[in-house]
């Protein structure tokens, strides 16, 4: 395991050489940093780890502990693909370091449903036909658990008219720029409203 | 991403002290920095977490203002029943801003921080960024320059602050507490960011190992009129061409005293306070707001891809001041 830790590491990160001396006044030549172990919560397990700090939450869930339901996109905080939950919010998993989430609770894809049953949300995609070719389906359906949470918390957006007032308008416009974080180049947006208003009204009810 | 050493500070103390080491920086939601280091343009060796140092309480102070902790974060921030109440351009700013995964994750000191989107910083492939390499130019001058400054740049930099919130913390005269070695210091959101002059590479007055420990908000004068107008490229997950924060303490008809100020225009929020003064006193009428903001914008200098922000920007003034008035 320890191997296949550090050969993941490789695979996804220019490792500096152990034995490069930084040159005089070459401040930015990194030096070989070690493994340290960390702990994680993800989907109600807890996994030891061997990880390098800068090992971001999504390069650790996917290339060490297999967990590929979430998709690394963009990299760069800009598509929604990687979104995770930590500790019940959504956070884009490729602009946090894994090292800073120790004893939080994570939740991916993988642990959305309950069990063998779908959760509602991914009922609905089904039903809806909320996507196309699926890549960001993952990040979608985590952004709208959090995204239905955050509504019926009475949260505000952008487009509420008036901030002051609490709000707990489910219209689509407060849906879309609620899930402006989560791109679809397949163009499933509208389907991907009509999953969400669907899954909803089924958990308000 | 380059190997970063790593340390967890346990409160503000620890985190100044740690902060100190060669090449450090401290990490707060990491959204701005981690995005830097993956394209090289951040290049610490060591990170030091700020995320376990308290400081993210939101707390009334005595004389009535608000106290926003620095690792506040902005989704928290925004739906604080106190500032949404209280503050709403503060809190319609910070939902203007990224995407609520992003804001989830940053937090109100680090969106202080928050460095420029001008595609020649925030890439490595081009030579030229006094910000980024000083003395090796400015890539965006005679370059591709339709997102960047029509005020107060220099012939060293033209880009922009690209924050939403620090257009209302300027608009709503924020105070930013900060500690360092040398001890603590207050300074007024209007001192806080920089000019680039001929030191582009330096954004703000803050010094070396000081830690930002919470944004001040003085006691609630524009709760009722106000309005942040954001004009971009789509509608929503997207930085400013132009913004604008428009705060008003009207007396029926009449203004008592306007706030204005701009954003997606300077490497600071712009505020002119004569433009202000125009309006105080005076009925909210179209002919004067447009005055001020004429005013607002004298002496903008467009480029070769911007020139549009200037009558932009001056229409963004104009409606901002007109639906902080029509607000009820």
């Amino acid at each position: 395991m320890q191997s296949a830790l550090l050969v993941a590491g490789a695979t996804q990160l220019p490792l500096a050489p152990a034995n490069a001396a930084p040159a005089p006044g070459a401040s930015t030549t990194a030096p070989f940093v070690p493994p340290r172990p960390l702990t994680l919560n993800v989907n109600g397990a807890e996994h030891q780890l061997s990880l390098e700090p800068r090992v971001t939450l999504l390069d650790a869930l996917r290339e060490v502990l297999q967990l590929t339901g979430t998709k690394k996109g963009c990299d760069r905080g800009q598509c929604g693909a990687c979104t995770v939950l930590v500790d019940g919010r959504r956070v884009n998993s490729c602009l946090t370091l894994a090292i800073m989430h120790q004893g939080a609770k994570i939740t991916t894809i993988e642990g959305i449903a309950r069990g063998q049953d779908l959760a509602p949300i991914q009922a609905a995609f089904i039903e809806h036909d909320a996507f196309q070719c699926g890549y960001c389906t993952p990040g979608q359906i985590c952004s709208a658990v959090a995204c239905i949470a955050e509504m019926k918390a009475g949260t505000a957006s952008a487009v509420t008219p008036d901030v002051r007032q609490q709000t707990f308008a489910f219209t689509d416009p407060e849906i879309r720029e609620r899930m402006s974080g989560n791109l679809c180049r397949c163009g499933a947006y509208n389907n991907i409203v009509i999953a969400i208003q669907a899954a909803s009204a089924q958990t308000r009810a | 991403m380059r190997a970063i050493d790593f340390d967890q500070a346990s409160d503000p103390a620890s985190a100044i002290r740690l902060v100190q080491q060669a090449n450090t920086k401290f990490i707060g939601g990491g959204t701005n920095l981690l995005d830097l280091m993956k394209g090289d343009v951040e290049q610490p060796l060591r990170l030091v977490d700020i995320n376990h140092i308290g400081l993210d309480q939101i707390v009334e102070l005595p004389n009535g203002g608000l106290r926003i902790g620095a690792l506040a974060r902005n989704s928290d921030t925004a739906n604080h029943a106190l500032v949404r109440s209280r503050y709403p351009l503060l809190t319609q700013a910070l939902l203007s801003g990224a995407s609520p995964q992003l804001r989830n994750m940053a937090t109100i000191g680090g969106n202080l921080l928050q460095r420029t989107r001008c595609p020649y910083f925030m890439d490595t492939a081009f030579a030229m960024c006094n910000k980024r390499a000083p003395g090796s130019g400015c890539g965006a001058r005679e370059g591709y320059n339709r997102m960047h400054a029509i005020l107060g740049a220099s012939s060293a930099c033209i880009a922009v602050n690209p924050s939403d919130m620090n257009v209302a913390l300027a608009a709503l005269d924020a105070v930013i507490q900060v500690s360092g070695p040398k001890g603590e210091r207050s300074i007024p959101i209007a001192e806080f960011h920089r000019l680039p002059g001929t030191m582009p590479q330096v954004d703000t007055v803050l010094h070396p190992a000081e830690l930002i420990t919470a944004v001040d908000l003085p006691p609630p004068a524009f709760t009722r009129h106000t309005h942040y107008l954001k004009v971009r490229e789509r509608n929503s997950y997207a930085f400013a061409l132009v913004s604008a924060a428009a705060a008003l303490d009207m007396d029926g008809a009449n203004v008592r005293q306007a706030r204005i100020a701009l954003g997606g225009v300077a490497h600071k929020p712009w505020r002119v306070p004569a433009a202000e003064a125009l309006l105080a006193g005076q009925p909210l009428d179209e002919a004067r707001c447009l005055q001020a903001a004429r005013m607002l914008l004298d002496g903008a200098q467009a480029f070769k891809d911007n020139a549009f922000k200037i009558k932009l920007a001056e229409r963004a003034v104009v409606r901002a001041l007109r639906e902080a008035g029509e607000n009820a």
